[in-house]
């Protein structure tokens, strides 16, 4: 009886430690990715809104774990969940206050077309000149918000942006305890 | 013929009496008129008249644009008042590019071209006319007719779609009773323009006096005219294929994936009379119907015109309308503003009282799966609402979101009023606004590292820039001192 | 809040208080019968079930701040404790249906999140609790019409008197007994098995499980009132006749045949009203099958080869523990898929 118990452990040890061996061996990761795949992630503008030096240096944060998923303002509510979902943690989204997408705007009565903004725009989102009023493309703005700091009339805000037939879309239903 | 099963469907209660027997009327045309540029899948059209011209009954005043699109014509003779923003016909109640036009009370045709032949006209020919007549699917959809022809040519099926299952609405039983001749006739050239084998009519049996006019109009013509069981969702493409072909279509394709180009019944008689007289799709029948109304009834109205004068028509309101529908009750929107217009694709218009909508608080789930009976497409909407409910979208997507119908049968038959098909087109609505943001966020991407590189490149030139002037000033510097030297060696 | 509404915009008339109602309704005639049967112990012994079901209820739901009415309005607690009291021995004491009531609607549900939200079946849980905790209490069956007064019941219900004289074995235990003294089956039968008091329910049992012909017309009743389908009940019978038959036929002195197996213990009860709880069954109308099937076979082994001479009840619970992987694996094929989920081919003729 015991002498059973004995090999038949032994056997089931010897076999799992070769498996576990093989695994090792077959499907080990080369170094690791998860930086890079966290910054594919990321909006890339390096706006610096989150506190670390560009959206590299973001993602070298997130995958130590020294910052929380929700670190990235132009990235929401969304990207909070995508970052969470990668790094396998449990965001709390809560406190995540989702103002949905925004927009920098340019109040033409007082904008005095001095490129300051366009200057600082990473995604050169706004176009204009010296001495004339700037735009903004409303589909290259990620809402970083370096061109509010940089307007020295405040003529630049961001916005949240316009609700269209095409963009539109349902609610989520309030059930209470429902489901 | 022997029809095939469907899957699940709910057996709501018709309410069709009410307008079932009130022959098509007239409404009386409306001194302003308010025409959306976009009443179709697709593009909005582009407006080709300017404000203050003045318009005749028929004439284009926006073309399509892009590959799916419609155009849009003048419903009525008149002037284009204005051109901005005015509530659409939709639950948001957003404001849509519109025109307004005021009618000048003589109801003017443009001239019109016709063809008194219409078989002589080659197939190409019949779609370009469905075109730039601006059809497209009256059932509710209004995705551009003329597209699906030339999408399914050479489809051996073609199913006209009389089902007409929404309850109340009774638009099409109408439309077929009253206009059968051209109805088969538009059907004729629906299946010449695509070359189809076989004509199918599909209409529920709970409307005997439809399918007895459409049979006396199709005898003799190869357009077969079928009764099916009244159920619902049977007027919906994917369960009215099922139910006549025994085939589905695959997830994410079309009909004519499998052969099969589905029309409906309004939309051929609008390609009877686009090809036949030459008349663009300014009007359609539309059921006024719902306990709220007076006088319950079908009328043929002008596109534009707007709901409350359709309202009058039917008498205005015998009792306060807890809420106001375009379409049917199981898939039509509420809309709060009856200053909105109908529009190509408006079927019914429901003053519902309370008792009709039946609504009550939603309580929990009691994993009855009344709904996974009830679904057509074999979900399991209980699942979905759960995951959607958590936040989990991509659960619910996993479970088969993306093939929900929406048809609202689901919601319909919960004993704990879970608004089952709310969570689903929520959760559609989201996806595709994160997926916009994703594609977004890809391009801005691409603009924030084209800036990083050309700010490199700007400081690389400038350094090299730098270098060579600092190597020309230093060689310059050493052949000077180098003269020096020289110079000083001369000297001594 | 948004003020405008999603479709669709009509319902048909149910609600979950109707479907509960429904369901009483149907368990109605079974009860009276079981009232009937064994008077008023058993009358005392629902009332008291429901009360303590009502009052447990509210009080969980004062302490976690929720509304108690609407909860109470949807009529499950009810269900519940009307569920466990026809599955209790007619004379047990009060404190008997009381702890069974609480523990179903506290412990069975309302932990989980309350309706909806339960593993397992609350009743069939707070079963099988009584009957590890207090086995002697809950294995004291009586002869049926013995007809104790009214005040006699109050003794019996209130103050656990002894019954002198009216005790009597149930069927299933009496044969496991037999077995154990080394008596074969057909000898065990005599006197014990009677097939038409077996099916109308004039015999030793619980509450309200003994009529098998009133248990059944209420099933049917709810199948027609569509509250639930035929998969979960039918697979449930099957699952308990076909083994006995086969094991019957190899060998009929230890192995009862179907109709002992059908006709005993809490099997039409199980098969209509709690294989059918919604809550704690599969999705899927070939995943209640198999769940069904699952409870029937089950309830025939512990029957047969377990412990106890009745196994519904762990039957049940052991089902509702595997009712999340038979959701995983048995779900509807979606329309345009084939099975697996792929897209089905397009075939142009």
């Amino acid at each position: 009886m015991l002498l059973a118990a004995v090999v038949s452990l032994t056997i089931l040890g010897t076999v799992f430690g070769l498996l576990l061996g093989v695994a090792a061996r077959y499907l080990r990761v080369e170094g690791n990715p998860l930086v890079a795949e966290i910054e594919q992630l990321l909006p890339g503008s390096q706006c610096g809104q989150c506190g670390y030096p560009g959206c590299t240096g973001a993602a070298q944060a997130l995958a130590e774990g020294g910052a929380p998923v929700t670190l990235c303002p132009p990235g929401g509510r969304a990207l909070a969940q995508a970052l969470a979902a990668k790094l396998g943690v449990d965001a709390d989204l809560s406190g995540v206050e989702d103002k949905g997408p925004m927009i920098a705007e340019v109040k033409e009565e007082i904008c005095i077309g001095c490129t300051r903004c366009f200057k600082v725009c990473p995604t050169d989102a706004i176009m204009g000149a010296a001495q004339q009023i700037h735009v903004v493309f409303r589909e290259a703005c990620t809402a970083c918000g370096k061109c509010v700091d940089a307007c020295p009339t405040e003529s630049v805000t961001l916005q949240p942006v316009p609700v269209t037939l095409q963009s539109w879309h349902w609610h989520k239903p309030q059930t209470g305890s429902a489901t | 013929m022997k029809l095939f099963d469907l899957r699940g469907g709910v057996h709501p209660e018709g309410r069709k009496d009410l307008s079932a027997e009130c022959q098509i009327r007239s409404v009386p045309l409306p001194k302003t008129l308010y025409v959306p540029l976009q009443q179709h899948i697709g593009a909005p059209a582009t407006p080709v008249v300017n404000v203050g011209d003045h318009v005749l009954k028929g004439q284009l005043i926006a073309h399509a644009q892009g590959a799916v699109s419609a155009p849009v014509h003048a419903p009525t003779s008149g002037v284009i008042a204005a051109l901005g923003d005015h509530a659409a016909p939709h639950p948001s109640g957003l404001p849509v590019p519109t025109f307004t036009l005021e009618s000048d009370g003589l109801d003017q045709w443009i001239a019109l071209k016709g063809e008194d032949d219409p078989f002589t006209l080659s197939p190409e020919d019949v779609a370009a006319r469905v075109a730039a007549a601006g059809i497209v699917g009256l059932g509710g959809a209004t995705f551009p007719s003329a597209l699906k022809l030339n999408l399914s040519r050479g489809v051996r099926t073609l199913i006209v779609n009389g089902g007409e299952c929404e309850p109340y609405l009774t638009c099409d039983d109408r439309i077929m009773r009253e206009r059968a001749v051209q109805i088969v006739e538009g059907i004729r050239l629906i299946a010449y323009a695509v070359a189809a084998q076989e004509v199918l009519v599909g209409i529920e049996d709970n409307k005997p006096e439809a399918i007895a006019a459409m049979q006396a109009a199709a005898r003799g013509s190869a357009v077969q005219v079928i009764a099916m069981p009244s159920m619902y969702p049977m007027g919906s493409e994917k369960q009215i294929v099922q139910v006549l072909t025994g085939k589905e279509i695959p997830a994410g394709g079309r009909p004519a994936d499998i052969g099969v180009l589905v029309h409906n019944v309004a939309t051929a008689y609008a390609v009877q009379q686009a090809i036949r007289y030459g008349r663009p799709l300014i009007s359609r029948i539309v059921t006024l119907s719902g306990g709220a109304l007076k006088t319950p009834c079908n009328v043929e109205t002008l596109v534009g015109t707007p709901v409350e004068e359709l309202i009058a028509v039917a008498g205005g309101y015998a009792q306060p309308a807890a809420r106001m529908v375009l379409g049917g009750p199981m898939m039509g929107q509420q809309f709060a503003n009856t200053g909105v217009p109908v529009m190509k694709g408006t079927s019914g218009v429901l003053a519902l009282t309370s008792k009709e909508i039946g609504q009550a608080e939603p309580s929990p789930c009691i994993r009855c799966s009344t709904c996974v009976r009830a679904c057509p497409v074999g979900l399991l909407p209980l699942e979905m609402a759960a995951h959607i409910r958590a936040s989990d979208l991509t659960g619910a997507v996993d479970l088969g979101l993306k093939d929900c119908i929406a048809c609202g049968s689901c919601s319909y038959v919960c004993p704990a009023h879970i608004p089952l098909v709310h969570f689903f087109n929520y959760a559609k609505g989201d996806l595709a606004a994160q997926e916009r943001a994703k594609l977004k966020q890809e391009a801005t991407k691409k603009l924030a590292e084209a800036r990083t590189e050309r700010i490199a490149r700007i400081e690389r030139e400038r350094a090299e820039a730098m270098a060579k002037r600092k190597a020309a000033r230093e060689a310059k510097e050493r052949a000077a001192k180098e003269a020096a030297a020289q110079a000083a060696k001369e000297a001594a | 809040m948004n003020p405008i509404a999603h479709s669709p915009h009509a319902h048909a008339p149910i609600s979950i208080g109707k479907v509960m109602g429904t369901v009483l309704l149907a368990l109605t005639p079974a009860t009276l019968f079981g009232f009937w049967l064994y008077g008023w112990p058993a009358i005392n012994l629902w009332a008291v079930s429901l009360i303590a079901a009502i009052v447990g209820e509210a009080a969980v739901l004062r302490l976690q701040d929720r509304a108690v009415k609407p909860v109470l309005m949807d009529g499950s607690g009810i269900l519940t404790a009307w569920l466990l009291a026809l599955s209790l021995p007619p004379y047990a004491p009060w404190w008997i249906a009381v702890l069974g009531s609480l523990f179903a609607v506290i412990i069975g549900k309302q932990i989980f999140g309350g309706l909806g939200q339960n593993v397992f079946n609350p009743a069939m849980a707070a079963r099988v609790m009584l009957l590890i905790s207090f086995p002697l209490e809950m294995t004291t069956w009586v002869a049926p019409l013995q007809s104790p007064g009214l005040l006699d019941s109050l003794r019996i219900t209130f103050m656990s008197q002894p019954i002198d004289g009216m005790a009597s074995a149930s069927l299933l235990g009496h044969v496991k007994t037999e077995f154990t003294r080394g008596i074969g089956l057909e000898q065990a039968l005599i006197g014990h098995y009677v097939p038409m008091d077996m099916l109308w329910g004039s015999r030793v049992g619980s509450l309200g499980e003994t009529t098998a012909v009133l248990l059944l017309l209420g099933g049917l009743f709810l199948i027609a009132k569509r509250i639930f389908t035929w998969h979960a009940p039918v697979a449930m019978l099957i699952g308990v006749a076909v083994p006995a038959l086969v094991f019957n036929m190899i060998d009929g002195n230890h192995y009862a045949g179907p109709m002992v197996h059908l006709l005993s213990g809490g099997l039409m009860l199980a098969a209509f009203f709690i294989v059918t709880d919604p809550v704690t069954s599969p999705n899927t109308a070939l995943g209640q099958f198999i769940f069904g099937l699952g409870c029937g076979l089950l309830t025939w082994i512990i029957r047969t080869w377990g412990g106890y001479p009745e196994g519904v009840a762990f039957a049940v619970l052991l089902m509702n523990a595997a009712t999340p992987i038979i959701d995983q694996y048995v779900k509807p094929r979606i329309y345009g898929r084939d099975r697996k989920g792929a897209a089905l081919p397009a075939n142009k003729g």
